[in-house]
């Protein structure tokens, strides 16, 4: 019959309009369904019915632990009194070889009889450039570099305050472990993977060192062959 | 002529061809062997050709040979030898397999080569961005003009010779970034006001600048629809701002009342030189940037990139980044589709609304990304020889395998019944795409139409098919393909594709469970590559949108591919979007529009 075609999409149309007030009823005697962090997981998964929309500012969306955006620099956790402790950046340079907008510069430090010291004495990132690929992070032999989750980077003025220099880019370890704790604990399971190995070289009757278990490999780039 | 030439002996067997192009390469050598030889360079695949006779050899290719299918025309500035290059990849449909690949080479003083637009219409946008690029004349064009910039714009790009405003050297990494790096703008170096060259003798404020004259000229006028009535035409600009363009897109459209008599697109609004920037940056670095060509399917583009640079490298992939790889590309392929298939909505006048129930789903894919690659579209995820990560513990709280079962079995399936009872039977969307906007099949492939376009009108060519890659010949699944060639058709395709995707994923997922644990690249990955042989390397994937191609040459030990050339498919598939709307509304131009699904990031490049 002409025109049941055309119902039927409105009831497509009808369904969605109640299953937005089916999840308000099931939240009612819940706190609601908004502004609810139990109810606002539920909404954000797989079984979320009805509306899904996110309430920025007021909600914000959990960010994954890869997920990433403009980077940090790593270093050791502070002493007491100091914002940051001892750099892990040897200024090396790969990530700013690797970068591909090139929007990393280093200034690599000089010991007095001019030989490189591996420390940077600045690290300038544009944030303005970069676009968050995460190469300088994956490339990085020493974990120095990690893709940040702060995302909320509006600045008043383009030409000086998007230009980041290295005390704005140091974070502590303790930040990294702290948004991405599986990822963290599968680096420094690495680090001593590799630190053993070496050490265990020395040693003519030790075993090959064991792999890294699946569960901590998947969490690494590569599953952690760079390590 | 031929005959003279052909003096078979005895003794001599018949040559073994083992793909078609090897065939029909020999035949063409025979048929024309004063102009035709095999290309020597090293590294270089396919015929050497003489400009004067491409005309007859592209006829010959295409009635003789079966080779009907015009991929991708580009240009190549050898400066070394002072040539200018054209490189055609010509396919056979019927036949499938690779391709036949004709290298033309032209003075660089003088670089004229005949046009292959009466052949091939195909070759009309491709042939008009290499006169913008390189500067090649294609003689006998119908409308040779610049096709992504502008008429102001002085010298042509992608030369080597040619340098940007805010160039710093040839090749990146930078000098200046390490270690002595002392950080600057790039507009602190080139204000504002001196990053534009124009042409000699060209003013932007003198009557040239009234550049949109060879457009309208361009635009052939008919006679009146309603004889004996007098009426006007009128041109009409549709775009570059406005909702129904999918971005900054223009359609130059001649109207009869409201019937189109003829249409131009007009494109470049978003050109950013894409390949120039990828000549510049090492090979690694591109990766990202191919996430930006056609952003809401990231990962296939990735795909594409990372299998023409494996096959220049000689790389392998390991069995599960395979897998990886299949399951990342068909879930795009449908987070794709619903995005085309909300927005087709959106274009046939029931805004909003509808399209946003097409992307409840979209997001739990786009959710998956997110967690996978750490970024929701932009996802830099394929490696060369792999791909970077594995899969995660969980996404959105839900562990990743029972969230993939979720969306296969449960989501996605329930988001295509819920679209056929929205679209399918709607008399609405029926009376409005059923007949409208046709293209047949023989045009369909002379104007080098690709993806769900080309299938829609009943040509089952699916590169996934016709020269599988990946592990898509050990998968169970058929090409999508309609026969009516009108929107309908197209939305139809897109749901049939939709629902094949899912068939696929639905065997990969068990693949992904027995190599759980398995390494997902070959080699410890390393940050500068060089390649370890010279050449040339054209890798094609079956993308969303259509057939995506990269061309990438390489010298021997270098960091960077000296060319860098995408055939993108939203692009090559705007060649129909005139020939296809003339006799119909406005309103249908917005439709029609709307079912060859384009992204400006990739039209433009």
């Amino acid at each position: 019959m002409y025109g049941t075609g055309i119902l039927k999409g409105l009831g497509v149309t009808l369904r969605h309009f109640f299953q937005t007030y089916a999840d308000d009823l099931r939240w009612a005697g819940k706190g609601g369904r908004y502004y609810n962090d139990e109810a606002f997981a539920v909404r954000q998964s797989p079984e979320a019915q009805g509306v899904i929309t996110v309430f920025y500012p007021e909600e914000k969306l959990a960010v994954p632990e890869r997920f990433r955006f403009v980077p940090f620099l790593v270093t050791d956790d502070p002493p007491p009194g100091q914002r940051w402790g001892h750099d892990w950046c040897t200024s090396c340079g790969i990530c700013a070889k690797v970068c591909p907008p090139q929007c990393i510069w280093i200034e690599r430090g000089k010991l007095p009889n001019g030989r490189p010291k591996p420390e940077p004495v600045n690290f300038f990132i544009d944030i303005d450039i970069c676009m968050n690929c995460g190469y300088c992070a994956e490339f990085c032999p020493f974990d120095a570099i990690k893709m940040d989750h702060d995302y909320e980077l509006a600045g008043y003025d383009r030409s000086t305050a998007h230009i980041h220099d290295k005390a704005r880019l140091s974070k502590p370890l303790s930040y990294w472990q702290e948004i991405s704790p599986k990822r963290a604990a599968a680096e420094e399971f690495g680090r001593q993977m590799a630190e053993s190995a070496k050490t265990k070289k020395k040693g003519p009757d030790e075993e090959a060192a064991p792999g890294m278990p699946n569960d901590v490999a998947r969490q690494l780039p590569y599953r952690g062959a760079q390590y | 002529m031929s005959e003279a030439i052909l003096e078979p002996t005895a003794a001599e067997p018949a040559p073994v061809f083992h793909t078609p192009a090897q065939e029909a390469s020999a035949r063409l050598k025979e048929l024309f062997p004063d102009v035709v030889s095999d290309e020597t360079r090293e590294g270089y695949e396919g015929l050497a050709v003489y400009a004067d006779s491409l005309p007859e050899i592209a006829k010959a290719l295409r009635d003789e040979l079966g080779f009907n299918y015009l991929s991708s025309v580009t240009g190549v500035d050898n400066i070394e030898e002072g040539k200018l290059e054209a490189v055609y990849h010509l396919y056979s449909i019927a036949r499938g397999g690779g391709p036949v690949v004709l290298h033309v080479q032209v003075d660089r003083n003088e670089p004229v080569i005949p046009t292959l637009v009466p052949v091939f219409r195909g070759a009309e946008f491709q042939e008009r961005e290499a006169f913008d690029m390189f500067g090649i004349h294609f003689q006998g064009h119908p409308d040779l003009r610049r096709i992504l910039t502008w008429d102001g714009f002085n010298g042509y790009p992608l030369r080597k010779d040619w340098h940007e405003p805010f160039f710093e050297e040839q090749h990146k990494p930078f000098g200046s970034r390490w270690p002595e790096g002392e950080v600057f703008r790039a507009e602190e170096k080139t204000p504002y006001g001196k990053n534009v060259q124009y042409p000699a003798g060209w003013l932007p404020t003198g009557d040239e600048y009234d550049v949109e004259t060879d457009v309208y000229l361009g635009l052939s006028y008919s006679r009146d629809a309603t004889p004996g009535l007098r009426t006007d035409k009128v041109t009409v600009n549709l775009g570059p701002q406005h909702p129904s363009t999918h971005g900054v897109f223009r359609m130059v459209v001649t109207l009869d009342g409201e019937t189109i008599i003829d249409l131009k697109p007009v494109m470049g609004y978003l050109h950013r030189n894409h390949e120039k920037i990828g000549e510049r940056n090492t090979f690694i670095m591109n990766m990202p940037f191919t996430d930006r060509l056609d952003y809401l399917s990231g990962v296939s583009n990735n795909f594409g990139y990372a299998l023409t640079v494996e096959k220049l490298f000689g790389l392998s992939v390991p069995e599960r980044a395979e897998w990886l790889r299949i399951l990342t590309a068909e879930l795009i392929r449908i987070g794709n589709h619903l995005w085309a298939l909300g927005f087709l909505l959106n274009d046939l006048g029931a805004l909003q609304t509808p399209m946003l129930y097409f992307y409840i789903e979209r997001e739990l894919i786009v959710d998956f990304f997110e967690a996978l690659t750490g970024s929701r579209m932009m996802h830099n995820y394929m490696r060369f020889g792999g791909v970077a990560y594995d899969l995660p513990d969980e996404v959105r709280g839900v562990p990743t395998m029972k969230y993939l079962e979720e969306m296969v079995f449960n989501r996605l399936p329930r988001v295509l019944e819920q679209g056929d009872e929205l679209m399918t039977g709607n008399e609405i969307v029926r009376a409005r795409s059923i007949g409208v906007g046709y293209l047949s099949p023989a045009d369909a492939i002379n104007m080098s139409a690709a993806g769900p376009l080309l299938r829609a009108s009943g040509v089952p060519y699916d590169l996934r098919r016709a020269e599988p890659y990946s592990f898509y010949d050990r998968l169970d699944f058929d090409i999508a393909v309609r026969y009516n060639g009108d929107i309908y058709d197209r939305y139809l395709v897109r749901m049939d594709e939709m629902r094949q995707s899912l068939r696929i994923i639905e065997q990969v997922l068990p693949h992904l469970r027995r190599t759980e644990g398995a390494p997902i690249i070959g080699d410890k990955p390393q940050y500068a590559l060089r390649a370890p042989r010279g050449g040339e390397s054209y890798g094609r994937v079956e993308n969303p949108k259509g057939e995506l191609g990269f061309y990438v040459t390489a010298k021997r030990r270098d960091g960077n591919p000296s060319r860098y050339h995408v055939r993108a498919p939203s692009f090559i598939n705007l060649t129909t979007l005139g020939p296809m709307s003339r006799g119909y509304k406005v309103a249908d131009v917005v439709a029609i529009l709307g079912s060859i699904d384009i992204v400006l990031g990739e039209v433009d490049r």
